[in-house]
């Protein structure tokens, strides 16, 4: 359909459900192993562990990563807690050195069957008292719902942290799969102003993740990661800081500022910045040349804000690849239905997706740049900007470095499918 | 520990086992599951989804229907996605939650179908099970489904079950299926061609394979083959179903080997001369023990004029689908002398595989229930199968196996890929193991 024909942030109809063979968003195993010196153990059927054990066998993370079978006897027995603590004992007695933490994944039939998992981790914790346990949740039957389980994921990575004193000039990012790209001009301003920034993604061992509890400040860039600085907010105390990645320069503007007074951070020439951002835009359209692009949501968590921006810049957006949108995006969604009334939207996971043909790049003569994978998938071109969940980048200067990588894919081909069907791009370094 | 695993993989689920055996046959096929059945489904399971696009979906089924047992919208989502891109036929195969709220896939189906003027299927899959019975009992309700009746066969199979005796040896062959065939266990990397030209090369024209490669119009006149070859364990529901409509006999093999390949197509031939069943993984005295076998002095002088080192009597185990790994190792005893071969079944337990495929009907597989003792064993569990692993001295398994090797012993080891198993990541890596290019590929690991 095209936006002016969409009558809401959620255009499609629900239905039976496709799965493009696209394949770089990370999913919980991935994000599970960013806690360092952690183990991994999975609680659930046969075909529930089959994704996530191979998951971890492709990123060579079998040595962190150990399941427990259910079978139908242990749902009809009523024996999973005894099954869950005398597993995860078998498991950890036979490793060749205990973990430092250990997350446990249950299931949806744990919580079907109202599966006592406190008692389980209390017991656990008086068995394996140098253990940290955290509880992980593989319950896709909660996908639909706010609270998803990837967020809850994102939530349950920083669990683990124990209660410090906090200390000044310190802040954490929280949720992202990758750390904010080198020049991004949140991490400027936090050199300038003598903060150091803690992420994940370069924590090296657990000391060193353990210290992200000191942090003062906690910068959350998407919405789906908000319930994490919530979380460590009331628990830790530490101050939640939320900078969206957004493409709108009024909202960067306002990001930017709010990030300076919350922190006492020297704010840049935000005039400049924007000048560099349109000027670099503005090199991209002439270097795209008319080139069509498309977009899809696991590039970025504001795809119909990434198309505001390019069409206002001149860059030709014909279609964007979401299934929904957040309500974040609604000014947008408003601006494109009357700015780029026939800008499509396209489902990804509907049922006829499985039968439209995956070759619109050859309308243009295979000069279409894709940005994500499933717009890749989707449209069958070999010009593809392999960027998953923003890549890292944020505000002006991730938008310049975007503009730059638009004008390096545009300008060459790569075997797609061989990349976008490695799990979880990026995870192994 | 039971169901622990602390270092290995898992097999492919019953559900997805569903899926593939029915990939190519034109239908619309459901996961009855929330998420995560699907993108397992087509990363790990199925080689075949980049390029040769099927209706598989999820239903995308959420907490409030499960917990409020609610069908309508799984009922409207088929309905409405049937009439939009006319299947064949639907199937719905089930996950652990439908399990938890019991759903009636039968009535579901019954329901469906009256809706939808096409067959749908309803699979009581659970996701606690491998693919093996996922497989087995959807080729064999497809063949129970769709197979045309006798009558309107054209061929030998409809009207005449047997060709006549004399024949079997002599210009004409008897034409096959083959059942049990998914890249599940054979992968996309040649063994099903491999397969069929092993029978058409020597004149048995297979008339169809269950189900890969072949046209829903010949899956459909399977009734006219005169025998029916059951390649793994999955094809045997399908061989007792197609026993039943037509009266064809069949054989329960895989022709691993040069050997076995004589072996198996001589089966088919006195299946088809006699009508009775055949279990060419057997030796001549209808057991798989070991000591039954008896190798011809030959064989063992052209090991010797080789120059190959007598490796024969070393403790050898092949972990994996039954039947190719009962191949494998008929191969490496009958051809290459070796005496201590063991196969370990990892994908059923033995009592699952008893009860569900062979003990009802045991009457009609003599010999198969006695694999467990003479041959091997069906072992489930990391623990099992570690112990079990103890005295080996030569594996041939999925490479995944090599981390329950036992420590501190030198045990060789020969990487066997399953697609199963390990899924893509060793795809590559995936010999063809039918005829001689089984042999060939063999005797280049030993080296």
């Amino acid at each position: 359909m095209t936006i002016k024909d969409a009558g809401s942030l959620t255009p499609f109809e629900s239905g039976v459900e496709y799965s493009a063979p696209a394949r770089g968003p990370w999913n919980i195993v991935h994000v599970g192993t960013l806690v360092p010196e952690s183990h991994q153990v999975f609680v659930c059927a046969q075909s529930c562990l089959r994704g996530v054990v191979l998951t971890a066998a492709e990123m060579n993370a079998m040595d962190r990563f150990s399941t427990i079978a259910i079978q139908e006897r242990n749902i009809l027995k009523g024996d999973m807690e005894k099954l869950i603590i005398d597993g995860v004992s078998d498991i950890l007695n036979k490793l060749p050195k205990l973990p430092r933490a250990v997350e446990v994944f249950s299931s949806c039939i744990h919580d079907f069957i109202g599966c006592d998992m406190e008692f389980v981790f209390g017991k656990l914790r008086l068995i394996f008292p140098d253990v940290d346990f955290t509880d992980c949740y593989m319950t896709p039957i909660l996908r639909k719902t706010k609270f998803t389980p990837d967020a809850r994921m994102r939530q349950q990575l920083y669990s683990l942290l124990h209660p410090v004193p906090l200390e000044e000039k310190t802040a954490n990012v929280v949720g992202n799969l990758e750390p904010f790209y080198e020049t991004c001009e949140i991490l400027s301003m936090l050199r300038q102003g003598g903060w150091h920034l803690r992420d994940i993604n370069n924590c090296g061992d657990y000391e060193e993740y353990q210290k992200m509890a000191a942090s003062s400040v906690n910068i959350v860039t998407q919405t789906g990661t908000l319930s994490a600085g919530e979380a460590l907010e009331r628990r830790l105390k530490q101050k939640l800081l939320y900078l969206p990645v957004s493409y709108r320069y009024e909202e960067i503007d306002a990001e930017l500022k709010l990030a300076a007074e919350t922190m006492g951070l020297p704010l840049p020439d935000l005039q400049d910045l924007k000048e560099r951002t349109d000027q670099a835009l503005a090199h991209t359209a002439k270097a795209l040349a008319g080139m069509p692009v498309a977009i899809d949501f696991n590039a970025t968590t504001r795809p119909l804000g990434l198309a505001r921006l390019l069409i206002s810049h001149g860059i030709q957006v014909i279609t964007v690849y979401a299934d929904s949108f957040g309500k974040e995006e609604e000014p947008d969604f408003l601006w494109l239905k009357e700015h780029a009334p026939e800008l499509k939207l396209s489902a990804t996971v509907h049922g006829k997706m499985v039968a439209l043909p995956r070759n619109e790049a050859e309308q243009y003569g295979g000069k279409l740049l894709a940005i994500g994978q499933k717009a890749a998938y989707f449209t069958g071109t070999r010009h593809f900007l392999n960027m998953l969940e923003n890549s890292g980048l944020h505000g002006y200067e991730g938008i310049i470095r975007l503009a730059r990588w638009m004008e390096e894919e545009a300008a060459r081909e790569q075997d797609v499918p061989s990349i976008i069907q490695v799990k979880g791009w990026g995870c192994c370094g | 520990m039971r169901q622990v695993s602390r270092v290995l993989s898992t097999y492919t689920a019953d559900v997805s086992g569903v899926c593939s055996a029915l990939y190519e046959m034109g239908g619309m096929v459901i996961m009855h599951d929330a998420s995560g059945c699907n993108s397992t489904y087509n990363t790990h399971d199925e080689p075949r989804w980049y390029d040769m696009p099927s209706m598989v979906y999820v239903s995308g089924l959420s907490e409030l229907e499960a917990v409020m047992g609610d069908d309508d919208k799984l009922l409207r989502d088929v309905e409405r996605a049937a009439k939009e891109l006319h299947p064949r036929f639907v199937a719905i195969a089930g996950t652990p939650i439908p399990m938890m709220m019991g759903t009636d896939f039968k009535g579901i189906a019954r329901l469906l179908e009256r809706r939808l003027g096409i067959p749908v299927f309803g699979f009581a899959t659970n996701g606690t099970h491998s693919y093996v019975s996922g497989v087995g009992m959807a080729l064999a309700q497809a063949a129970k489904k769709f197979c045309l009746p006798k009558e309107q066969l054209t061929g030998p199979g409809g009207i005449q079950k047997q060709i006549p005796a004399e024949k079997a040896d002599g210009a004409q062959k008897p034409c096959v299926n083959l059942l049990g065939v998914t890249p599940l266990d054979f992968s996309v990397t040649g063994n099903v061609e491999a397969l069929k030209e092993a029978f058409q090369s020597e004149g048995y024209q297979v008339k169809s394979c269950w189900a890969m490669g072949s046209d829903f119009d010949e899956l459909i006149r399977a009734g006219e083959a005169h025998v029916n070859v059951a390649v793994t364990v999955s094809g045997i529901e399908t061989a007792i179903a197609l026993q039943e409509m037509y009266g064809t006999p069949w054989v329960l093999g895989l022709p691993t080997g040069r050997k076995l390949l004589r072996k198996v197509l001589e089966a088919v031939d006195r299946a088809a001369a006699t009508g009775e069943n055949q279990f060419p993984l057997a030796w001549d005295d209808g057991t798989y023990e070991a000591e039954s076998r008896r190798l011809p002095p030959s064989e063992e002088k052209v090991q010797r004029e080789n120059g190959q080192p007598d490796q024969s009597h070393r403790q050898t185990y092949i972990i994996g689908e039954w039947v190719w790994a009962m191949a494998l190792r008929y191969s490496l005893m009958a051809e290459y002398g070796y005496d201590r071969v063991s196969v370990i079944c990892p994908l059923e337990s033995e009592e699952l595989f008893a009860d569900r495929l062979l003990e009802e009907r045991r009457e009609r597989i003599p010999g198969v229930l006695t694999a467990a003792a003479g041959a091997g064993a069906f072992l489930e569990d990391e623990d099992q199968i570690e112990e079990r692993l103890k005295n080996a001295e030569l594996v041939i398994a999925d490479p995944i196996y090599r981390r329950v090797l036992p420590k501190g012993k030198v045990v060789d080891f020969i990487e066997f890929p399953h697609e199963g198993y390990s899924g893509r990541i060793y795809r590559r890596e995936i010999p063809v193991l039918i005829g001689e290019q089984w042999n060939r590929w063999f005797e280049q690991k030993c080296k």
